[in-house]
């Protein structure tokens, strides 16, 4: 029953953040009954701009209009209320817990916790082909079937207007196939679904209407029916798309590390890691590519001291640093850019210049022998401050109050501190914007030239093939393949990846 | 900026204010109820104190800030120490112990009790550091375990190898020469506050000379506040675990040391349960940080002090003020998270206020 009355209107929306702009200008009209694709980069304002629609975030500027109604959302309560549910990309499930009881969590009052529930979930299955039995354990279910359950948990409390966010990024193809029916019988229901994704295949899909979002604020929308890809893409990045290309190769002939048959096995006895060699020169960079899980993390942590080799040796210069401690590897110049910068990379409540003292307690000029240099330590935090452009209130904010971008310029501006000799680095620009990945790859490619050795690993092809002299394929914790970026294309490398080829 | 500061000061001092507000509508409450008097109650307890009476509470201050300083050390890094009471027990029943056999005199021998009171602490605490870190004992179990540990201990010696004295058992008594009593601020019979009250304020300073200038207590602070990033820094989890355990301990050895040299003499009768538990209360109230300890520990023992007079001026039982104390806990972690939540909306509100006439310029 799709109706003249637009599910959802949003007009204006603005929100700010310390040193960023995270939504500006926000306008997004969800027609009744329609899959609507918001599309764009990390960083670009999608999140954001679902949680201030979800009521996690309040705006500070626009509007809300849902079914006609404008409507001041204060919390995700009163935006269920208001009909609008939401399925976050981890998911929010009990798994000691059986369906109907996941289903029926704090929302008792709806249909009790007994046979009312179970009714009305086994009909909410039945309409939307979900295939839920209420009395299994979540533990049993696989992931699609777990994202079905959340997206009938947000139906259940009665929201006619549903946010997806990228629901697609866990699933294997078929599953993908399966989710878009699901979606198409809950729109013919009269339904509307907002699809948050960075896959232009499939938003071209699935989606009814397209908006494109770019650096906090909506730049165009696009009819599926006629756009193509590559003008999805230039309206997602722009014109000004920064290149990550190096230019000539800075390659020494000094091995700064080297790894020799690198295995290492986890308590259960099977492989993470089997028989890793690799160089790392003076003034190269070497790419790690490989689809997440394949052993990238337990690679950096073993180089880092975090993990011990159960076989090998990792040398670093001329030294065998293979069961050195974390401390030693940085206090001996190694820096390291994590990749999850809220868990291994920073601590969010503490300032930014306690920040700085992170990872270098034992390095001047934060410390002078046992003390902390305080005004040392300060000093060089307005400097990275200012050289790398971080954008904050000053060196007193909490960390927690910066942006994603801004706090990953303070880590890399951090790492490169105190001349290193080698930079580990984990998806250094991932869930940043535009312009500081630029900055980032910026700052790359000059310690390089200074003759740093990088270890990249990436998720973001352009990313590797721009930035790298050579690139190594990880699958199943084994190196598959060497490529040359200068000739190697996306395709080849994500070939590699999955095992298509083995070069 | 100066206005900035009057107000986070004045929003730090909102969430105790709040919690002890609370515990007095929740004691007068409770008062009413079992049928007293909450105006003879209120009128008994901020009735100013008595000469001796204060006396008393300094000295009860010192000794409940050391041990808050001790459990403040274990939270500050993430660990739950739980046995504050036990590390103490044992501690000074084998520092008495050793100063009752007067292998050294005078203030060697002072110095000496209480280098083994610490060493005793820290090894107890250090046994629950070592389950820790070797086998996954979580602390909050261990140590609960190792306090009726120590205490059976503690009754087993004395009862074998104590002076027996009528129905009482206790160390053998120190020498008059290793007493170091204290000062008298009002007449003799007031009674003095222990020389080794200072005992405290060296504990206060030291612990934040400790967390805020040395590199160590960046590392403990860094560990409490986010294991991961500590230990991809490069600190080792582990040893962090030890040493800090071990310091608690060795800081909560101390607690009983002053009253030990000023007046009790001997372990026995005259010593003080329940010092631990207390630390640990006000250890939440101050938030862990030095100066809201002090005052925390003014509080309770003022409390605990002044609760004495109930006996005499009205029917109420001197173990209200437990209530009094557990409230004013409670009440402050809980008004500590909702004025937290506020404070960060109204600062996002700022922040944004702040930066939207230079939306214009940047777009």
């Amino acid at each position: 029953m799709p109706s003249a009355v637009d599910a959802v209107q949003l007009r204006g929306i603005g929100k700010r953040f310390p040193g960023v702009i995270a939504n500006q200008d926000v306008d997004v009209t969800i027609r009744s009954g329609t899959v609507h694709a918001l599309i764009g980069e990390n960083g670009a304002g999608k999140s954001t701009l679902m949680k201030i629609l979800y009521g996690v975030q309040r705006p500070d500027d626009g509007t809300i209009t849902i079914e006609g109604k404008g409507v001041v959302l204060k919390s995700p309560t009163e935006a269920i209320e208001a009909g609008v549910g939401m399925v976050f990309q981890h998911f929010m499930l009990a798994d000691n817990l059986t369906v109907l009881e996941n289903m029926v969590l704090g929302a008792e009052k709806l249909h009790g916790i007994g046979d009312g529930a179970r009714t009305e979930i086994r009909r909410i299955s039945d309409r939307f082909g979900f295939d839920l039995d209420p009395d299994v354990l979540v533990e049993k279910l696989g992931v699609a079937a777990r994202q079905r359950l959340e997206i009938a948990k947000v139906l259940y409390r009665g929201a006619r207007i549903i946010i997806l966010d990228e629901p697609t990024a866990v699933l294997v193809p078929q599953e993908v196939e399966a989710l878009f029916v699901n979606l198409r019988e809950l729109t013919a229901a009269g339904n509307s679904v907002l699809f948050i994704s960075h896959k232009l295949d499939e938003v071209l899909d699935i989606a009814d209407d397209i908006t494109v979002m770019r650096r906090g604020t909506t730049v165009g929308t696009a009819d599926p029916r006629t756009a193509t890809k590559h003008e999805l893409a230039e309206l997602m990045v722009g014109s000004e798309l920064p290149s990550p290309e190096t230019a000539e190769s800075t390659v020494t002939e000094t091995v700064e590390l080297s790894l020799q048959d690198i295995t290492l096995t986890d308590e259960f006895g099977r492989d993470l890691l089997s028989g890793l060699s690799l160089n790392i020169r003076r003034g190269e960079v070497l790419g790690i590519a490989g689809v997440e899980g394949n052993g990238q993390s337990e690679l950096v942590e073993t180089i880092m001291g975090m993990r011990i080799p159960t076989s090998g040796r990792i040398m670093l210069g001329d030294q065998d640093v293979t069961h050195w401690h974390t401390r030693q590897l940085r206090e001996a110049g190694i820096g390291y850019v994590p990749e999850d910068r809220h868990r291994h990379g920073l601590l969010l409540e503490a300032p930014l210049w306690e920040n700085r003292i992170l990872g270098h307690q034992t390095k001047a000029p934060s410390v002078k022998g046992p003390w902390i240099n305080r005004k040392g330590a300060r000093q060089d935090t307005e400097r990275i401050v200012r050289d790398y452009d971080v954008r904050a209130p000053g060196i007193d904010t909490p960390v927690r109050a910066l942006s994603g971008g801004n706090q990953q310029k303070l880590i890399v501006g951090r790492e490169m501190s105190g001349d290193p000799v080698l930079l580990i680095a984990s998806h250094p620009t991932r869930g940043v914007d535009v312009g500081a990945q630029a900055a980032i790859w910026g700052h790359i490619k000059h310690a390089r030239r200074a003759g740093l050795a990088v270890l990249l690993v990436s998720a973001d092809l352009d990313e590797l093939i721009g930035l790298s002299d050579t690139i190594q394929v990880i699958l199943r914790g084994r190196f598959v393949g060497t490529f040359d970026p200068a000739q190697v294309t996306p395709q080849d490398l994500g070939a590699a990846m999955t095992g298509g080829e083995a070069a | 900026m100066s206005r900035l500061d009057v107000r986070s000061i004045g929003m730090s001092l909102l969430a105790p204010a709040i919690a002890i507000l609370l515990s007095i509508v929740v004691t007068t409450i409770v008062i009413a109820a079992v049928g007293s008097s909450p105006g003879d109650f209120w009128s008994t307890m901020f009735e100013v104190p008595k000469p001796r009476l204060r006396v008393d509470i300094v000295n009860q201050t010192a000794m409940i800030y050391i041990a808050a300083v001790a459990a403040a050390i274990g939270f500050r890094m993430g660990l739950f120490n739980i046995g504050l009471e036990g590390q103490y027990t044992l501690a000074s029943f084998a520092a008495a112990s050793f100063a009752g056999a007067a292998y050294l005199s005078g203030w060697a021998n002072v110095f000496a009790a209480i280098i083994v009171a610490m060493a005793v602490g820290a090894i107890w605490a250090g046994i629950a550091g070592v389950l820790r870190t070797t086998r996954g004992v979580s602390e909050v179990i261990s140590t609960i375990m190792l306090n009726s540990i120590a205490i059976t201990l503690v009754g087993y010696f004395l009862n074998n190898y104590g002076v027996k004295e009528g129905n009482s058992v206790h160390t053998k008594n120190i020498e008059p020469g290793t007493s170091v009593g204290g000062f008298a601020p009002f007449e003799d019979r007031d009674g003095e506050i222990w020389t080794l009250a200072i005992i405290a304020v060296l504990v206060g300073v030291g612990f934040w000379v400790l967390l805020n200038k040395t590199r160590f207590g960046f590392d403990l602070r860094a560990s409490g506040q986010s294991e991961s990033a500590a230990l991809a820094s490069g600190i080792n989890p582990k040893r962090m675990i030890l040493i800090s355990m071990m310091l608690s301990g060795g800081v909560a050895g101390l607690i009983w040391m002053p009253a030990f040299f000023g007046g009790a003499r001997n372990y026995g009768t005259s010593f003080q349960v329940g010092l631990g538990f207390l630390g640990i209360a006000v250890a939440l109230l101050g938030r862990n940080r030095p100066v809201g300890m002090l005052f925390g520990a003014l509080l309770f023992a003022f409390l605990s002090v002044k609760s004495n007079d109930l006996t005499f001026g009205t029917d109420v039982s001197p173990s209200i003020v437990q209530i009094t104390q557990g409230v004013a806990v409670l009440a402050v972690v809980v008004t500590y998270e909702v004025v937290r939540r506020w404070r960060t909306r109204l600062e996002q509100r700022a922040v944004s206020r702040e930066l939207a006439p230079t939306t214009e310029a940047t777009a």
